[in-house]
């Protein structure tokens, strides 16, 4: 049972690989795409953590720490994320007014 | 929305401490959690709710589109020329150690000019993605 | 006591992704993955992470809804019924999740202080972070002053993607829809 963090983020990992594979309209594609990329950050986070220790603020009443260093990586991947989705959805929204849909199959169809 | 007397009422009352919290998680980003890009996101997302509540053309008076875009590209450009102004002073780029006599009161003024134009850039591109997926649908 | 929490937070993660692959609406896909970014910031602050908890509250929930509504009011379908059954992705997605969980087994257990992570460059910013930047919040110094290399190109990516989406909206002359 100590490892069920890693699992709940890998289960999370292949349900994004899922959406974004095997589902055909892109925005629900893209949902997966970030679904993706945050299962990444529980596993750098989880295993961080430190059962009796505190956030990584330094002050005088605490002496056990979370690890710092995986917080300061995951923050430039939030950012990144959230930048990389909306380049995601300027291109569906302008696929959508060149094809009419966006509906994978239809708009190879249209080609 | 700008008909419902209690949206409107509520984003009047509630947007300008959304706008202070934003200056405190900044500003307090050294004692607690926070720092430049919760910062930005929070202010960015103040200008959102009462471009939501009040229409898209109130919003782009408060923050018109020129600023916003100047926002962007001033706040790279700040942290970069921190790097520089630690070349200048006799450092290596980005040393904050030379910022000031005592190094670790230069450590503390680099920290606060580089959040400074974390939360720029931050909130600008927060922002200025509202208004290009906002405006579009209308011809503006 | 704080392990239960944290095991039923994230349970409660992977029931709304399982919610949100099968619904077909795509109204309800935003509204549950705005969701699913509130339970993640939840999780993140019982794992101690509080800035990342707040950065992910602010962009996941906050930002990212935003953004994904306002797509989908320009957008304005519904998912349509899959052609054929997805048994081959199905296969690929559940061979890497497999692969994967066996990997897992060699990472060391969920808060063991001895693991790897916690022995190396983590105790010297610990102890030496505050005396050196004067700054008590760790991760502030640590993005701030000993990577301010990699929060510098942070910005610039996400000035990029900024540049990028205006390159891609911008309109030139005043059309209709």
């Amino acid at each position: 049972m100590s490892h069920y963090g890693y699992w709940v983020a890998i289960f999370l990992m292949s349900a994004g690989m899922y959406i974004l594979i095997a589902r055909g309209n892109l925005l629900k594609k893209l949902v997966g795409l970030s679904i993706l990329q945050s299962s990444v950050y529980l596993v750098y986070i989880v295993p961080g953590k430190l059962l009796g220790g505190t956030a990584p603020i330094v002050s005088a009443q605490y002496s056990v720490y979370s690890n710092p260093l995986p917080h300061v990586l995951i923050l430039t991947a939030i950012v990144v994320g959230v930048a990389t989705l909306a380049l995601g959805l300027a291109l569906v929204v302008r696929i959508r007014e060149a094809y009419g849909t966006i509906e994978e199959d239809e708009i190879l169809e249209r080609d | 929305m700008k008909d419902d007397i209690i949206l409107r009422v509520v984003a009047k009352l509630v947007m300008p401490f959304m706008l202070l919290f934003a200056v405190y998680v900044q500003f307090h980003g050294d004692f607690g959690p926070g720092g430049g890009f919760q910062a930005g996101v929070i202010a960015a997302t103040a200008i959102v709710f009462y471009a939501i509540v009040f229409g898209l053309a109130a919003g782009k008076r408060l923050a018109p589109e020129w600023l916003v875009e100047a926002m962007l590209a001033a706040g790279v450009l700040l942290y970069a020329g921190v790097g520089l102004a630690g070349l200048a002073l006799g450092g290596a780029y980005l040393d904050y150690f030379v910022l000031d006599r005592d190094p670790v009161a230069g450590q503390h003024r680099g920290i606060f000019w580089v959040e400074a134009g974390v939360a720029l850039t931050v909130s600008g591109v927060m922002l200025k993605l509202f208004y290009m997926f906002a405006g579009r649908g209308r011809g503006e | 006591m704080e392990t239960l929490i944290i095991h039923v937070l994230l349970t409660g993660l992977a029931v709304v992704v399982v919610a949100l692959t099968l619904t077909r609406n795509l109204f309800s896909v935003v509204v549950l993955s705005g969701i699913y970014s509130f339970l993640m910031a939840t999780v993140l602050v019982a794992l101690d992470a509080v800035d990342v908890a707040m950065t992910e509250a602010a962009v996941g929930a906050g930002v990212s809804t935003v953004l994904l509504l306002g797509a989908l009011h320009l957008v304005a379908s519904r998912e349509a019924k899959p052609l054929a059954r997805p048994f081959l992705p199905l296969a690929v997605a559940l061979a890497t999740g497999g692969v994967l969980a066996y990997g897992s087994m060699g990472l060391p257990d969920f808060s063991d202080p001895q693991a790897p992570i916690h022995v190396h460059v983590a105790p010297r910013y610990l102890n030496e972070g505050p005396k050196e930047t004067g700054v008590p919040n760790v991760v502030t110094a640590v993005l701030a002053s000993y990577r301010g290399y990699d929060t510098l190109g942070e910005t610039v990516v996400v000035f990029t993607a900024g540049a990028g989406v205006i390159a891609l909206l911008r309109r030139r002359k005043k059309k209709g829809k």
